[in-house]
Parts: structure tokens; sequence; C-alpha cells
């Protein structure tokens, strides 16, 4: 009797947990389709301009989310994978145990405080470096936001490199190739798939992060031209706005739309991301 | 007297603390069969495995003697490990094809060393045939190397060393992960085989080192024991603990 | 001797990405401490900001943090336990809990501003709770929801079968073998991953912006359904939005000081706990 009673208990905390997290979905497709009902969604998409009040369009703060998010990228995943081949391939086990907890200390920093630097420190330093007035632009939150990313990148890749089976590496060495054919034209290859789920969730992590953009981009609401801009990502927007406006207006609907739209985004990457996981476990086998 | 291709002397090993091989000399002759055949655990593979310098992998691993193919001193650090390599082949216990198509797992050791691009396909084309395999792959050649059968696989891993032209090829149980039927078929390409490379392989089928061995060694627990003709071995062995073995009393 | 030369090239490639990535955080740490190591005293732990924000100390927002991660706490690990353990203990492996474990994982992904949102809508304006702490803590227990329980699954994943057969095969009953035996095994590493997930909770803010954080209050909060101060926001008012900006770097520079060291300690006491659980296996 007791145990039956427990295993409600346990039961229905979970269901509670899963309504919870379901609720959001819901939350933010309820508050969207208000909006949607009183904004016409073609111009929300191909609007050139976000002006609360006079014209709601989420493209200039789409391209800024993804300029900032891809440039992050661009740094993160040669430098992740690399790190990550030469932790698990390369370093000797005693370097390993001081470079990871050196990982997990880059991970642990609040993202608040890598935006502090990159107003203090990194925006300084870019306006002096290319002669502009202002560093806080895309290149900023790009930077701050690859060394957000790196932890996740490092770690996952690393997983996926150690868990490519021996017996290949074997087979290349056996055949005369050396350390480095064998790491760059087998291990690598074979660790595609679970490469691919590191940039996934660390692409993830880039748009989906807040403080860091909102403090070291500049904020404004334009498209950008290019990386020496300033730019405002729909987290920021969110982040600047939502405090501001009254409960219950298109201002109020349009930015949980925005942010459907982000959810639905960054669903879509870890779907991605799971599935090419999926595929390096099943290669294993 | 017959041309010696590969010798050990003196060889000990060790990993970490254990030793694995003990004072260990042995003579493998050039273009025959030679089964190292011995209990679970008495160094077989690793002997095998210390002649590509394959234990250069293992940091713990500390190798003394001379181990030799011709006149070349196989440990000499003047002596790169992937020329080696390519000339001492290796096939796996457990069929390993790279994670490629079937085409790019003979091309990837031609490109590795060099072979002019012009003259891959027939090489392949060459090591295919030569362990028979051509007829069962020649209309699928990028077809993904895992989607073959295990016997398929195997041959395959063979076919990879055969294009390096190699001149020693050790085989690491290549057998024991597959069905009598394949297992034949691999005897046979053995048998093949020996006219060019000089061949040896660990077992633990007695009848197949009957079957295919022209030379034997038994070993157990790190020593050689006994090294004949395979008609020796098999029929008069001289030492207690061969004739034990394989009387099937122990291993 | 080319492909010598390429070799080096690859090693150093390697080498200097290792290098520059333990540069990245070398260059964080360096800068953040040599200039607010500085202003920390206990003056500035245990003292009220005065003079608009430009002097004085943090006490509010230290106290506000540990108010909020307490909440958290209170509100996602029994629910997150309870979760993993019917999950791990209880539910068959069906397509539904399948389907659960992939929401989880990918609510695990989900931006922290949205979580931010939902508490808005939901504990601040449907439950009226208003901005509050405990609207706060409540958003955030949230956004921990989904690492508590995959963390204290996998601990309970790393318990051997036959340590669950073993009791039940004395007639103990599934309850009492979670109670006395699951439970305490994978304790450590339960709350390594709750440790974990609480260090991550304390330093966010994107979740806290509209449910309850306030740039400053009068006194120390007390109750739950007060506004409150919170380390990271009060970093983020401090280096943005504060009408002297240059004349609070100090104070900024000491408050990211404290707020790192919060977490690396919660970091540290995770690693420990963790060391010593692998030693004992």
């Amino acid at each position: 009797m007791i145990d039956w009673t427990f295993k409600q208990v346990f039961k229905g905390a979970g269901f509670l947990t899963i309504a919870l997290l379901g609720s959001i979905f819901f939350m933010l497709m309820y508050n969207a389709f208000s909006f949607f009902s009183r904004i016409n969604p073609i111009d929300f998409f191909t609007g050139i301009q976000w002006d609360p009040d006079t014209s709601y369009s989420i493209f200039p703060l789409l391209v800024s989310t993804f300029l900032v998010a891809i440039g992050s990228m661009v740094i993160a995943v040669p430098l992740g994978i690399l790190t990550a081949a030469f932790l698990s391939e390369v370093a000797p086990e005693k370097l390993q145990m001081i470079l990871k907890p050196v990982i997990e200390m880059l991970a642990a920093i609040p993202s608040v405080a890598i935006g502090f630097l990159g107003i203090v420190l990194l925006g300084p330093f870019i306006s002096k470096l290319f002669g502009i007035q202002n560093g806080l632009n895309a290149l900023n939150g790009s930077i701050l936001l690859a060394i957000m990313a790196l932890p996740t990148i490092i770690t996952i890749s690393e997983d996926a490199i150690n868990s490519v089976p021996n017996s290949h590496r074997e087979a290349s060495l056996a055949l005369g190739a050396n350390k480095w054919e064998t790491l760059f034209k087998i291990t690598i290859p074979a660790a595609l798939p679970g490469l691919i789920a590191a940039v996934m969730l660390g692409l993830g992590r880039a748009l989906g992060e807040t403080m860091t953009v909102l403090m070291a981009t500049g904020n404004a609401a334009a498209i950008p031209k290019g990386f020496l801009d300033s730019v405002r990502t729909i987290t920021a927007t969110i982040a600047i706005e939502m405090g501001e406006v009254p409960y219950q207006t298109t201002h109020y609907f349009a930015l949980f739309a925005i942010a459907a739209i982000l959810f639905l985004i960054s669903l879509s990457i870890n779907f991605l991301g799971e599935y090419f996981a999926n595929r390096l476990r099943k290669f294993d086998a | 007297m017959e041309e010696i291709k590969l010798s050990a002397r003196n060889l000990n090993l060790f990993f970490g603390n254990k030793q694995i091989l003990k004072n260990l000399s042995i003579d493998f002759p050039k273009n025959q069969v030679t089964s190292l055949i011995g209990p679970s655990g008495c160094g077989k593979s690793t002997l095998l495995r210390s002649f590509n310098r394959m234990h250069d992998l293992s940091p713990d691993a500390r190798i003394e003697g001379k181990l030799k193919m011709d006149e070349m001193d196989l440990y000499n650090k003047a002596n790169s490990v992937t020329e080696i390599r390519k000339r001492i082949g290796m096939v796996f216990q457990k069929p390993n094809p790279l994670p490629k198509s079937i085409f790019e797992n003979l091309s990837y050791a031609l490109h590795i060393h060099n072979f002019p691009k012009a003259e891959i396909p027939g090489l392949i084309e060459n090591a295919l045939k030569e362990s028979f395999l051509w007829d069962e792959v020649k209309e699928e050649l990028k077809k993904p190397a895992v989607k073959l059968s295990g016997g398929q696989q195997q041959r395959l891993c063979i076919a990879r060393t055969v294009v390096l032209r190699p001149e020693v090829i050790l085989m690491d149980e290549p057998c024991s992960a597959l069905d009598p039927i394949s297992t034949r078929k691999i005897e046979d390409l053995i048998l093949k085989l020996k006219k060019d490379y000089t061949i040896i392989i660990v077992t633990h089928n007695m009848q197949q080192a009957q079957r295919i061995s022209d030379k034997v060694a038994f070993m157990y627990l790190g020593e050689l024991i006994e090294f004949d003709s395979c008609e020796n071995i098999f029929s008069n062995p001289k030492q207690e603990l061969t004739k034990e073995y394989i009387g099937g009393h122990f291993g | 001797m080319k492909k010598k030369l390429l070799h080096a090239f690859d090693w150093l490639l390697l080498l200097g990405s290792t290098l520059l990535v333990c540069t990245f955080l070398g260059i964080i740490l360096w800068d953040i401490f040599s200039k607010g190591l500085p202003a920390i005293s206990w003056d500035f732990l245990l003292q009220y900001p005065t003079d608009g924000m430009t002097q004085g100390g943090i006490l509010p927002a230290v106290v506000g943090t540990v108010l909020l991660t307490f909440i958290t706490t209170l509100f996602a690990v029994p629910f997150g336990v309870a979760c993993a353990v019917y999950l791990n203990e209880y539910a068959k492996h069906s397509l539904f809990t399948n389907i659960i474990r992939a929401s989880i994982r990918n609510l695990a992904g989900v931006p922290s501003i949205i979580y931010g949102l939902f508490g808005l809508a939901l504990f601040v304006q449907a439950m009226k709770l208003g901005t509050s702490v405990l609207s706060a803590g409540l958003t955030l227990g949230l956004l921990s929801l989904p690492y508590i329980i995959i963390t204290t699954e996998e601990a309970l994943k790393r318990i051997p079968n036959s340590m669950r057969e073993a009791t039940l095969a004395l007639g103990v009953t599934q309850f009492e073998t979670i109670k006395d035996v699951i439970l305490p095994k994978a304790l450590p590493g339960i709350l390594t991953g709750v440790i974990l997930t609480l260090s991550r909770a304390a330093g966010e803010t994107a979740p806290i912006l509209f449910t309850g954080v306030a740039f400053y209050i009068n006194g120390v909060s007390t109750s739950i359904n007060q506004e409150f101060m919170a380390l990271p926001y009060h970093l983020y008012m401090l280096s943005t939005q504060h009408y002297a900006i240059e004349q609070v770097r100090p104070l900024a520079y000491g408050t990211a000081v404290v707020l790192i060291t919060l977490v690396f300690l919660l970091n540290i006491v995770a690693f420990i706990i963790r060391s010593k659980y692998r030693t004992q296996d």
C-alpha cells in the first residue's frame, strides 16, 4: 500500500514536471497566435524594420541573431574540434587532468561576466584595432559567444572522437599511416556525426544567449551590413523591451511571437544535433 | 638451408612491471606460413605485434632485444615506423574495415604512401583479385565497406594489406570471428599468398594450423617451447607441454 | 622531409588551439581578478549601497542571490529528482517515456530568456505572484528542472541492476529499495548534478529580468513576495545602465569577482564530491 502510494507520488511529480515544461510551448504559441491575429505574418517576416508601434518585422533581428551566432561558430568550431583532438589523441593523461578543469571553469563563468568583459576589455580593443568609434558590435558578440560555446563544443567533440573504435586507428597505423594522417583522415571523419552534433549544440547555445549579446553588440535594430556594425538579436530585443511594455498589447504579443520563432529555431537545431548524435551511436554498434 | 625473413633475438617485452615475453628467439623463414599456437595469454599476439611496432602505441610497453627483417633492425631510430608498417602488413582478429567505401579502403594507404594516382585503380583491382574478392564486389566498389559480410570484410582487410606489396603479412587470429565457409576461403587465400609473402599467423584452431602451416611455433607463458615443421609438431612433438596442448589437455 | 614539416605544423595547430582556449580563460580571470580584488573588503560584502550606488557594498545583492538560489533549490530538486526516479525506476520503456526524455533534453537547450517570458506569463501574471523573489526563484527552478532530471537519471543509471534485484529478491518493496539502496548509492552523483545546476542558475540573468529582480531596494529583502537584488543583474546594471558608469567600474569589477568566486566555489564542491565518489567505486 505504501509502495503504491509512493509510486503515485513519484508519478505525479513526473507528470507535473512534464506538464509545466509542456505548457511553455503552449504559452508561447498562444501569445504568438494572439499577435498574428493582429499583425499580418507576411509583414512580420518580410518587413525590414523592427520599430514598436509602427512596424513589427523580425527580419533585421533574425539577420542579427544569425550573423552573431554564425560568426561565433566560425571561430569556435575549428578551435573547439582541434582542442578536442588534442585532448583525446595527443595530450598525455597528466595534461588532460589539467586541461579538463580549465574547460569546466570556462563553462562555469556566468554570461553576464563575459558580457561585462565585452564592454570593458574587448570593445575598446576592437575600436582601437579597426579605428572605429564603437567597439560594441557583431564581431564583439561573436568572439564572446565563441568563448561561451567552446566548452560545449570541446566536450561533445571529445566524446565523439573518443568513441571512434580503436580498431580504425590500428587499421590505419598498421597500413603505415602516421599518427597525423590517421587523426585527420580516419579518426576525425569517423567522428563526424558526433562533431556535427557538437556544433549544433554550440550553435543552439550561441543563438539563445541573452546577456552577452545584450551587453556587447550595441543593440542597433537595423539590418547590419557587416561584423563591425551594431546589431540587436532576438534575445536582446526581448530583454530590452519586455520590461517596459504594457500587459497584452500588440507590442507585448510581438515579443512573444519573436520568442516563439527563436524557440522553434533552437528546437530544430537541437533535434538536428540529436539526430547526428544518434547516428554516431548507431555507427558504434 | 631456408632463407630467414624475420627474426627475434633475446626478446623481452614488458607491460609496466609485467613481463609478457621472456628471452624469446625465433627465425621466420621466407615465403612460408608459420603458425603461432599456444594457450590464451601466452604472448602470441604480443610477439606478432612487436614486429610491426604496434606496441609503440602503448606508453607502458618496454622492449629489449633485437628484432630484424632481413638485415634491417626494426627498432633502430633511423628506420621510419611508417615504412616498416608498410613493408610488414597486418590483418587483425576482428575485421576492421575503415568507415569508408570499399575502393577507399584500398586507396587510402596508397595515397598515404604517395603511389602515382594513375596506377591506383589497377593496383586495387589486382589486390582484390588476389584476395578472391573482385568478382563479389567489382560492381559496387563505392559501397561502404561495413555493408560487406564478415568474411568479405576480412578478405577486404587482407586486400588492403596486399595492395601495398608488403614483404611480410602478420595475421592475428584472422578467422576467429568468421563462420567455417568464410574461414575456408581465407585459408585458401593464405596458401596462395605465401608464394609472394612471408606469413605469420596466430591461431587457436589446431586443425587450421595443420591445414595451412609450413612451420609451427608453440608458446607458453611468454616463452617459445617448441618450433619445428608442421609435421613434426603435430605428429611427433618433442616437448611434453606441446604434446599436452595439442592433445587438448589444457588451453 | 616535406611530410615531417607538415606534421610539425599539424602538431602546432592542435597545441596552438588548446593554448588559445586556455588563454581565453586566463585573460578573463586575470582581468576580472586583478581589477576586482582591490574593491573587495568586508565593507564591500557587508554594507548597503550608498550615494546612488557609487559607494558602499553589495550586501542586498549577495543576500538576494542566496535567497533566490534557495527557492530554486526547494522547487527544482524535489520535483527533478522525483521525476528522474519515476522515469528510471518505475516507468517502463515505451514510446511515451522516450518522448518525455526527448522533450526534457530539448528543454535543456531552450534559451533562458524564454524561461523568463514563461515565468512572467505564468507566475507573475497568471498566478498573480507579482514580480518577486518567489516568481524569479520558480522561474529559475523551471530552467533547472531539465538539468536536474538528466543528471539524476544518469546517476541512477550507473547503479547496476544486480543491486536492485538483490534487495527485491529479499522481499523488500520497490519503494524501500529506492529509499534504502538506490537513492543513498546515487546520492553523490545526484548532488554533483544539483550543485552544478544551481551554480548555473545563480549566475543567470535573463530569466529574472522580468520576474522580480530590481536595481535597488531599500534594505535587505526578507519577504519572498518582494522584489530583490541579485549579483548578476547588479553587474549588468552597473556596467550598462548606471548614470556614472566610469565611476562605478571598480564596484562592477568587485561584483564580478564575488559572482565568479561564488560560482567557482559551488563547482569546486561538486568536483570534490565527484572525485571522492569515483575513488569509492
